[in-house]
Formats: C-alpha cells, structure tokens, sequence
C-alpha cells in the first residue's frame, strides 16, 4: 500500500546519507552558528512540539551516542510497532497524521514532593537542555535499528518533582483516545498502554524522554509528542505519547507483560541467552542489512547497565 | 474453459508480479525480508483455501467444469509456499541449518508451518494424469485428503505466530472450518442415505 497522505516531511528536508556520515565535520562547523541562529530566532519562546516536523536547536552532542551507521529517516519512520494505529509495521505512518498533538499535557502524581497535576508539555519540557543520542533500538521481534533521537535525561525530569522514599517504580501512560487511535477501537491490548521502570533504571543516565529525532520534533508515529527511549531494553518499554507520569510503590501490570506473562517480561533487557516462544533472541536483523548479527547483552550496553541488575536471576527475570 | 484456465493462470501471478513490481520501485517497506516473506505466506493460504472452494462450489452450483482448475490452483498453492519456505531459508536466515534446525524444534509456529508444506510436497508430486493412473483413483484420492491436513497445519501456523490481534487468522480459520464443514455435512448425510438438498439435482456421484 502507498501512503495516499502527502508526507509531512518533503524528501528534500531528509539529510543525505553523505552528509549525515560526515555529520562530525558538519558540527563542528556548524554548531557556533547553528547556537547563534538559534539564540537569535528563540530567544525565550519556549518549544513547542508538533503534529508536522519542526526543528530542534540547540542539539547537543552525547558521549552515549553510538558511531553505528544510523537507519534512514524513511526507514525510521515507516516502520513502526504503535498498535495504537494499527497492528501492521506501514499501519501507523498511514495512521497517525489524524492525532493532534496540540495542547498536549501530562500528569505528574503519586509519592513526589510536588503536588500531583497537569502540566503543559511546555512546562514539561521547560528547564532541559536537548541532547542527540544516538542509540540502538532492539524490537523484541529480533529487528533493529539505529536511531538519533533528541531529548533529555528522564532522570532530570524525576529529580523536578523530588519523588519520596516510598517512589519505588515510575510508571507511565500513553494517550488513550480512540477517535484519533484507531487501534484503540478494539482490545488488541490493554488500553491506555502502560509501561514502567524500576526508579533506579528509570534514573539510568541512558534512559531518556525524546522529543525529536534527526533533529527535529517526533513525527506522530514515532510517538509524538513525548516518548520514553530506554535503549538496553526491548523496543516495547519505551512507550511513546506519554500523558502520565506516576511515582507508585509496587511494581506496575504493563501492557505487554498482561497480554502474555510468558512472552513478555516486566523487564524485558535485551538478551541473548533468553529467547522468546517465537522468535530466537541470539541474533538480529539490523533493518538494511541483509545479514543478521549476533545480539549482545543489554543491547550492547552491558559495562553501563549490567549492574542495576546484579543478583537478580535474567533468566527468571526476562 | 481455455479461456478460463488462462485467465486464473495469470490472476495466479499477479501477487508476485506485484512482489516484483515492489522490489523494483523501493515498495518494500523497511524490512523487505519480512514483507516477502508475510506476502508468501498470505498467498499460500489464500490459494489453499481457493483449492478447497473448488468442490463445495461444484456441489452446490452443478458447475462440473470447474474441476478442472483444481490442480492448477492446488499447484500453485505449493508454488507460493515454496516461495514461502525459500525466503525463510535462503532470505531471512541465508541457509544457518543450526539457527532453522533450533526454530523448528523450538518454535511451534515453524513447526506447524514446516508440517504444512512437506504435506504439500507429495500432493504436487502426484498431481499429473499419470501419477493419477498409477495411484488408481482410490488411493489417489485418499492422498490427496492430505491437504485438509496441510490447510490446518497452514492456519494453525498463523494462528501461533500472530502477536497480539488473532482476528487474521481467525478469519481463515473460519472459511477452513466452513470448507472442511461442509465435506463432513455431505459425507455424513451420504452415510445416512439422505441426499442434502442443495444436490438432489444429481451432482453428487
């Protein structure tokens, strides 16, 4: 099927390959004045995010970001697992166009400091400098891909709200509206979709909320306006249009998890020596390469993550 | 009849002249292995359920000749599932036997789907007039009841390997039972002596 929507993004706007392999040079002498164009266009409007793509500046680079050749733009966002606008892997670039974005909010409640509210995705975003983080995505359907996103440590965003002692797990909601999500018209899974993290994973300096990729504002599909991106993880935990965020004591029932408890584990790390009912999780298809590679533990970010989970048996705790 | 014969020949194509026609336009998705592979086995299925229509169609209609396109579109049937099986083997795991071998044991869905296609393969190997005489039509056709087994296994294939949202394969689950149904109904309404309505003009033999 051919997407029958004009794209929100004209082929013109997608950087080249050529020029996204030598985006160190473009950096270096681009960023001053990328940074003094930015200060003198946005002075102090706050971001706005937005159904159609706008830019994002200023990006900072990240340490965390990975060399690894990033997936097309095209391939990054036509290919997606958001049930919310359908089962099939082309259903939600088809789909997604009809959400609307604008306002958007999010409730922040439970065992924090600061009253329980709604926010304004402004005030959300508000204080937080943006960074690319180029990271591997690994689907639990043993595909991946490497993607660029822009946002900030989630663990900036919880430090704001000063979670007590009793915040044990953050546990976090996407958008329920089935006029405007046409996969929620049917119980493919439990709807509102939700996913959580353990705080101290939650506070991982890896795990962050993205607002863009390949520096602009999330398209629909990719989990506009705000998504959670936790990279050693299957692709399922990082769940995209967040509308609330909740600080709760006991372990949350997640989505997939409730669907079908023996595939899908509250944990969900990526890793190797456990394989699920239906597919091998020993290797991968990075999408654009014919081969299929060896996966690694964690997704490749075992010297970073291994320890939050020293002592827990991975095998039982998949 | 010729006429007929050629035009389903050709209809018969169209998914895979389709298949090409993508590959050669960029129009297969990001996980091109993945949609050549879904696309085969859609195809599959589909045409084995064709095949099934055939006599219930004859039954019911009095339309004889259409007999006569059921080997052609069983063939074909086994055309797609080797494509099927093709990509899976040469495409998606480029000949890894150690990794297929794990999936096979492993993995029920690979398994039944496995089970499907080599059902098929004695079907297609005596599908000419020759083997028909050789066999006798008896045991002909005893053999080729297999492919309510190879239809089953097919849909059960699907069936295991869907994630979330069953309802596709339940779809061709139900048209299999209604198929495979309606051969029990006039089976056992030939055993009790009772013709069913429908062919009491005189197409059951």
């Amino acid at each position: 099927m051919l997407i029958k929507r004009t794209p929100a993004v004209r082929s013109s706007e997608i950087t080249d390959e050529r020029d996204y392999l030598r985006r160190r040079d473009f950096l270096k002498a681009a960023s001053g004045a990328a940074l003094a164009a930015a200060a003198a266009a946005l002075p102090d409007r706050p971001l706005r995010a937005a159904a159609a793509q706008e830019p994002l500046a200023p990006i900072a680079p990240s340490p965390f970001s990975t060399d690894e050749r990033w997936n097309s733009f095209r391939d990054i966002t036509s290919y997606n697992n958001f049930y919310e606008f359908g089962t099939e892997k082309e259903d939600p670039a088809r789909h997604a166009g009809q959400l609307r974005t604008k306002p958007w909010t999010v409730r922040v409640e439970g065992h924090i400091g600061a009253p329980d509210a709604d926010y304004a995705l402004e005030d959300i975003l508000g204080p937080h400098a943006l960074e690319e983080r180029v990271y591997r995505l690994r689907c639990v359907e043993a595909w991946s891909m490497v993607v660029p996103w822009v946002g900030f440590p989630l663990g900036d965003l919880i430090r704001r709200f000063e979670p007590t002692s009793r915040a044990r797990f953050v546990r976090f909601e996407t958008l329920f509206r089935p006029s405007e999500m046409p996969g929620q018209r049917r119980p493919i899974l439990q709807w509102p979709y939700v996913e959580a993290l353990r705080m101290d994973e939650a506070l991982h300096p890896l795990t962050i909320l993205a607002v863009g990729l390949y520096g602009k504002t999330l398209l629909n599909q990719n989990g506009a306006p705000l998504r959670l991106v936790v990279p050693w993880k299957y692709g399922f935990k990082s769940i995209k249009s967040i509308v609330r965020i909740q600080f709760v004591e006991n372990r949350p029932r997640t989505s997939w998890n409730v669907s079908a408890p023996s595939e899908y584990g509250f944990w969900a790390n990526v890793n190797p020596h456990v394989d699920h009912p239906r597919w091998s999780q020993k290797n991968e298809r990075r999408i654009g390469r014919f081969f299929r590679q060896e996966t690694r533990m964690f997704n490749g970010y075992a010297d970073q993550v291994a320890r939050l989970y020293t002592g827990m048996d991975l095998r039982r705790n998949y | 009849m010729r006429l007929l014969k050629s035009l389903v020949f050709a209809a018969c194509l169209v998914p895979l002249g389709l298949l090409v026609w993508r590959g050669f336009t960029d129009g297969l998705t990001a996980n091109p292995i993945e949609f050549v592979t879904h696309r085969t086995g859609d195809w599959t299925l589909r045409l084995l359920l064709v095949t099934l229509a055939i006599t219930p169609l004859r039954r019911l209609t009095g339309w004889n000749a259409v007999i006569r396109l059921r080997r052609m579109l069983g063939l074909f049937a086994f055309f797609y599932g080797s494509l099927h099986l093709l990509t899976y083997v040469v495409l998606d795991h480029f000949f890894a036997f150690g990794s297929m071998l794990e999936d096979l044991t492993d993995r029920r869905f690979v398994t039944a789907g496995f089970t499907g296609f080599v059902l098929m393969i004695p079907l297609a190997l005596t599908s000419t007039q020759a083997m028909v005489r050789r066999l006798g039509g008896r045991r002909w056709q005893a053999l080729h009841r297999l492919v309510y087994v190879s239809a089953c296994a097919g849909v059960v294939h699907y069936l295991w390997l869907v994630k979330a949202d069953l309802r596709p394969p339940l779809v061709y689950a139900a048209l299999l039972a209604l198929l495979l149904g309606f051969r029990l109904y006039v089976a056992m309404v030939r055993r009790t002596g009772r013709l069913p309505h429908a062919a009491r003009s005189g197409a059951v033999p």
